[in-house]
């Protein structure tokens, strides 16, 4: 699974300067976080930055902790009874495990799109308002216009604007993400979590995934799990590669596609295991 | 090796001896579904012999009584020679027991199953839900006995002009019984919800009651709205605790204070009293059954319309 280096150069092109990550603002300052469940440590010592208005990618081997490190950047993963943490996780300053902060206020700031599309058995009009009324906007010209700057937004409006009031079950894999991602857009977060989203789609889905994906980068940060390499070094900005619950690397995409500074980065990429 | 090869020509062997009693089995394949076809409408035969009867019987009532006597009489005694035949007593009684049981059952059998289904620890799960269905297990005759002898003296304590039989007590009591149904069913409905639902609004900021609320709840609609209706059945169709606690006045009232007869409970008193056959009264079962069973049709129906209104697929 050797990514082509040409494509990459290509992505550098343009930018000529390579902005260090202190110059960007930091949405998410990760400092020592440890995870168990139960008696197995999932996470150790994860130390990551990641910036603003980027995407950044999670790559690594099944089991590596690339998902349970994005669930708990929405503390998701405590919907597990047995996991315990320790360690800091500052989202634009706070840190989230703070008895104070409220879990509600971190997942109206950061969404979360998941591996499998999990739209509401609701009308594709009520799953995208669901986030809005829950957060008490009733009015319904308001919403009307929220559920289709939402799907807009997702690149999905001329495909269902339509069909607003039909149960979104009724709508293909490709189109249920989209949906939920146009959900996630609904309350307009900061930050949007994303775990394996294209891996039950086609192929074609997947790169109407991606294209979006691109175009969200402008107006909010991104952080992708992803099993598919390619997909990483085609549309993520940074790479951070996880094995075994560590952080092995973290660096600019296109540096850690081209020229990776540890052994085990390089035997993953260049597909020799995982 | 050689052993091997040998097992394998004698494996292949065996299959096609056994591939010429095909004739034998092709048989049982052609018969089998046909007798499972029978066992499974025996049920529906028995349901439309029972309407039948009760229809054929019925028509025998009518011809004594009027259908405006029986549907709008207000006035029900049976017995002696200036007999009056009017239902509206017994389903007065039937209606209001329903309600009160219904009043008890529907919210605390709901909590039940939320706190069940969405907050408590397995553990408590694996527990409270067992001793739960063991309310259902008790026999209705003990729920009778216990509304008649514990609940009934302990209401009078405190409305004092409740009378030693009245619907109050059976219809509370009912209700304690029909709880496990409703919490049992609404919580495999609710339970059956993927976490993904749960997830998808966590994930949008969502407290876990507007979670419950206005995902879980909405999605398992169909299955707890059944078990609503289930358990309106079960009220309607309950015959001995009504029978012991409530008395057999045949009273045309609202007040819950008094005793009522339900038309469960007449069947079972007119039966009892050893009606002679072909009498009005003897026929007036009938008449009383065929109401009651279009009470309950009429509860499936709804039930059915209801759930499919609010089916949300996932």
């Amino acid at each position: 699974m050797a990514v082509s280096t040409e494509s990459i150069q290509k992505n550098i092109k343009g930018k000529t300067t390579e902005t260090s990550i202190d110059e960007k603002k930091i949405v998410y300052d990760t400092k020592n976080l440890n995870l168990w469940y139960g008696e197995d440590q999932a996470l150790r010592d994860i130390n990551l930055k990641i910036a603003e208005n980027e995407v950044t990618a999670i790559i690594g081997p099944s089991g590596c902790g690339k998902s349970t490190y994005l669930k708990t950047l929405n503390r998701m993963v405590e919907l597990i009874p047995v996991v315990r943490t320790s360690g800091e996780i500052l989202y634009r300053g706070k840190n989230i495990f703070d008895k104070s902060y409220k879990v509600e206020a971190l997942r109206t700031n950061v969404g979360m799109v998941f591996q499998k599309p999990n739209p509401f058995p609701k009308s594709i009009y009520d799953n995208i308002a669901y986030g809005p009324r829950v957060h008490g906007i009733r009015d319904k010209k308001i919403l009307d216009e929220i559920v289709e700057k939402s799907l807009r937004g997702a690149a999905i409006w001329n495909e269902v604007k339509d069909r607003l009031k039909e149960n979104a079950y009724g709508m293909s894999g490709g189109q249920q993400q989209r949906l939920c991602i146009a959900r996630c857009l609904a309350i307009e977060p900061d930050v949007i979590l994303m775990d394996e989203p294209t891996s039950a789609l086609d192929p074609i889905s997947t790169l109407k995934v991606e294209e979006l994906i691109q175009q969200l980068k402008k107006d909010y940060s991104i952080i992708i799990v992803t099993h598919n390499m390619q997909q990483a070094a085609r549309i993520s900005d940074k790479t951070a590669f996880f094995l075994s619950g560590e952080v092995i690397e973290f660096s600019e995409t296109s540096k850690m596609f081209s020229n990776p500074e540890k052994k085990e980065t390089e035997d993953y990429i260049t597909g020799r295991f995982g | 090796m050689d052993n091997e090869q040998n097992r394998d020509l004698k494996v292949r062997e065996m299959i096609q001896q056994n591939k010429q009693n095909v004739s034998l089995n092709s048989v049982t394949e052609k018969l089998m579904p046909r007798f499972l076809f029978v066992v499974a409408i025996i049920s529906i035969i028995t349901t439309i012999g029972i309407v039948i009867t009760l229809l054929t019987e019925t028509v025998h009532f009518f011809r004594d009584v009027s259908f405006a006597e029986f549907f709008t009489g207000t006035e029900l005694s049976p017995l002696g020679s200036d007999a009056e035949f009017g239902i509206l007593p017994l389903v007065t009684g039937t209606i209001i027991s329903s309600t009160i049981a219904m009043f008890v059952a529907i919210p605390i059998g709901l909590m039940s199953a939320i706190f069940l289904s969405e907050y408590a620890s397995e553990g408590v799960r694996r527990t409270l839900k067992p001793l739960l269905e063991v309310l259902a297990g008790i026999p209705t005759i003990v729920y009778g006995f216990f509304a008649f002898t514990f609940v009934t003296p302990l209401l009078r304590t405190i409305i004092p002009g409740l009378e030693p039989t009245n619907i109050l007590s059976p219809g509370l009591v009912m209700g304690v019984m029909i709880i496990p149904m409703i919490a049992s069913l609404s919580e495999d409905a609710m339970s059956s919800v993927p976490n993904a639902m749960r997830e998808g609004a966590l994930a949008l900021g969502a407290t876990k009651l507007e979670t419950t609320w206005r995902v879980v709840i909405p999605a398992a609609m169909s299955g707890i709205v059944a078990s609503f209706v289930l358990g309106i059945s079960r009220a309607i169709g309950e015959t001995m605790i009504v029978t012991i606690a409530s008395g057999s006045s045949k009273n045309f009232t609202f007040d819950v204070t008094q005793s009522m007869q339900t038309m469960t409970a007449y069947i079972v008193e007119v039966t009892g009293g050893e009606a002679p056959a072909g009498s009005t009264l003897y026929y007036s079962l009938y008449a009383v059954a065929m109401t009651l069973f279009v009470f309950t049709l009429i509860m499936n129906l709804i039930a059915q319309y209801i759930s499919k209104r609010f089916r949300e697929g996932y």
